[in-house]
């Protein structure tokens, strides 16, 4: 095992409950703790627990904390109501993405930002380095906060009958603090899976309390392996395959989560030149005839020239088909274009589809 | 862990059992376990030749992808169409579903592979 890894608050319930344990972002988490499809189809058909307790938190306080997050965040956080969650970028001069995070609005002058794991200490140095001129205080919680994903059809019955709150009052994308056992815990009604579903943050102690809790009343423990194959069938892009420091938002067809409207953000010109222009080449869905599984990298062709590559790709589980999500070069990107995906030695038919390959199944 | 005897084994977790000049080829229990549920073979197709050390194929979980080496070489005679419809087989019974069938060029590349002794020693690294 590379050392250094860092080991969340549950990792040896992981271990005790047998997972198969592998690096992700500089933590040791949980691929899988019986297999991929099973934890799957729980979180499609019943629900599912994650421990994502490796996502970090960063909180912005202060005078100027609307005026800071505006400048950062390339959505925007403008006329919204305390309890409101955006999903966004933050992006560099060129466009480029630092990171797409989950913008929490406590007030307004104070926000609770979720970032990927593998991007914290990038992220925290980004947004101390852009704080100048602004009177906020900046502080990374993510040693503090643990985090659960309950997500699946079943997840709000089951949290609201073990914690005995009322979450059927928070509506998506918000959340709510409540005082639990002397601490304030956070729970949103958000997730990764395109399902309906709540995420938890709270400390160490509430954390695998709440756990042992979850895994007691029968709720299967999900992994990381399922966390991808899951988000991946709804569309959602995961940082380092969809979104990276060479791809902005709009190359990633997340061009709603920019809002050119705002007066100023950091990677504005770069990104308003780019969809007035129109990008080179961006995200689509691509379908492949056959079993044959596209993966991450491998070359997309037309008439035996490549034309993009595989970001992330799988054989959907809920649908059996073989799937993938390419970045493609203009023109090649339109729906129903036929390619060919390179799989080692041959090549297989495939066409430009949606990039939703499983309909999102949210409790709005 | 099964591993079966008087049959030959390569690094690459791929065992091979030669009758005559025909040599069958599939993956080790070992290896079906530590992949999980297999989806997908790439299989080569009849008629390919194959070369001992190189890759022919490809077995394939939900996660990852998995080079398959050929312990062999020679010219390809049969594939295991099963495998086609019901990848998952191989998690049944790794040694039962073989994913090849070669005609052998040198059949003295069965003395480079290890017995079933060795193999397992390996596996318990």
């Amino acid at each position: 095992m590379e050392e250094n890894l860092v080991k969340t608050c549950l990792h040896d319930r992981h271990v005790k409950l047998g997972a198969l344990m592998s690096p992700f972002g500089g933590f040791d988490m949980p691929i899988q703790y019986k297999d991929i499809p099973t934890e799957h189809n729980a979180v499609r058909n019943n629900v599912g627990v994650f421990d994502v307790s490796h996502m970090g938190e960063v909180r912005i306080s202060g005078e100027d904390a609307y005026r800071y997050v505006q400048h950062i965040f390339v959505n925007s956080v403008e006329g919204a109501a305390d309890g409101q969650i955006f999903y966004g970028m933050m992006c560099y001069d060129n466009g480029g993405t630092v990171d797409d995070l989950l913008v929490y609005k406590v007030n307004d002058k104070e926000y609770f930002l979720v970032i990927n794991a593998s991007n914290i200490d990038k992220d925290v140095k980004w947004i101390f380095d852009h704080a100048e001129g602004f009177n906020v205080n900046i502080e990374n919680q993510s040693p503090y906060y643990g985090e659960l994903a309950v997500q699946g059809p079943k997840a709000e019955e089951t949290l609201m009958r073990i914690l005995n709150l009322p979450l059927d009052e928070i509506a998506f994308y918000n959340f709510k603090t409540f005082h639990i056992d002397g601490e304030d815990v956070i729970i949103s009604r958000t997730g990764y899976t395109g399902e309906d579903g709540f995420e938890v943050y709270g400390s160490h102690e509430f954390t695998i309390r709440l756990w042992d809790k979850l895994i007691a009343d029968g709720v299967q423990p999900c992994g990381l392996g399922c966390r991808d194959t899951l988000r991946f069938e709804v569309g959602l892009p995961l940082y380092g395959d969809e979104l990276s420091a060479d791809i902005s938002p709009i190359e990633a067809s997340l061009s709603m989560f920019v809002k050119l409207d705002k007066d100023e953000f950091i990677g504005k010109e770069a990104l308003a030149l780019q969809k007035a222009e129109g990008v080179k080449r961006r995200i689509v869905g691509i379908e492949l005839e056959g079993n044959a599984i596209p993966r991450h990298g491998y070359p997309v062709e037309v008439n035996g020239e490549v034309v993009g590559e595989i970001t992330t790709g799988y054989r959907s589980i809920s649908t059996g088909k073989s799937v993938a999500m390419a970045m493609i070069n203009k023109p090649y990107d339109k729906l129903g274009t036929e390619v060919e995906v390179r799989i080692r030695k041959k090549t297989f038919p495939g066409r430009v589809v949606k990039k939703r390959f499983y309909e999102k199944n949210y409790k709005k | 862990m099964k591993i079966i005897e008087n049959i030959r084994y390569a690094e690459s977790h791929e065992w091979v059992s030669l009758d005559g000049e025909i040599a069958t080829v599939g993956i080790t229990d070992y290896a079906q376990h530590a992949l999980g549920d297999i989806v997908y073979v790439d299989m080569p197709e009849v008629g390919d030749e194959v070369t001992a050390g190189e890759d022919f194929g490809a077995v394939e979980s939900v996660k990852a992808a998995s080079d398959l080496y050929s312990p062999v070489s020679g010219e390809v005679v049969e594939i295991n169409e099963a495998l086609e419809e019901e990848p998952g087989l191989i998690n049944q019974d790794a040694f039962a579903n073989w994913i090849m069938k070669v005609k052998v060029s040198d059949p003295s590349e069965l003395e480079d592979l290890l017995d079933a002794e060795a193999y397992a020693k390996i596996c318990e690294e």
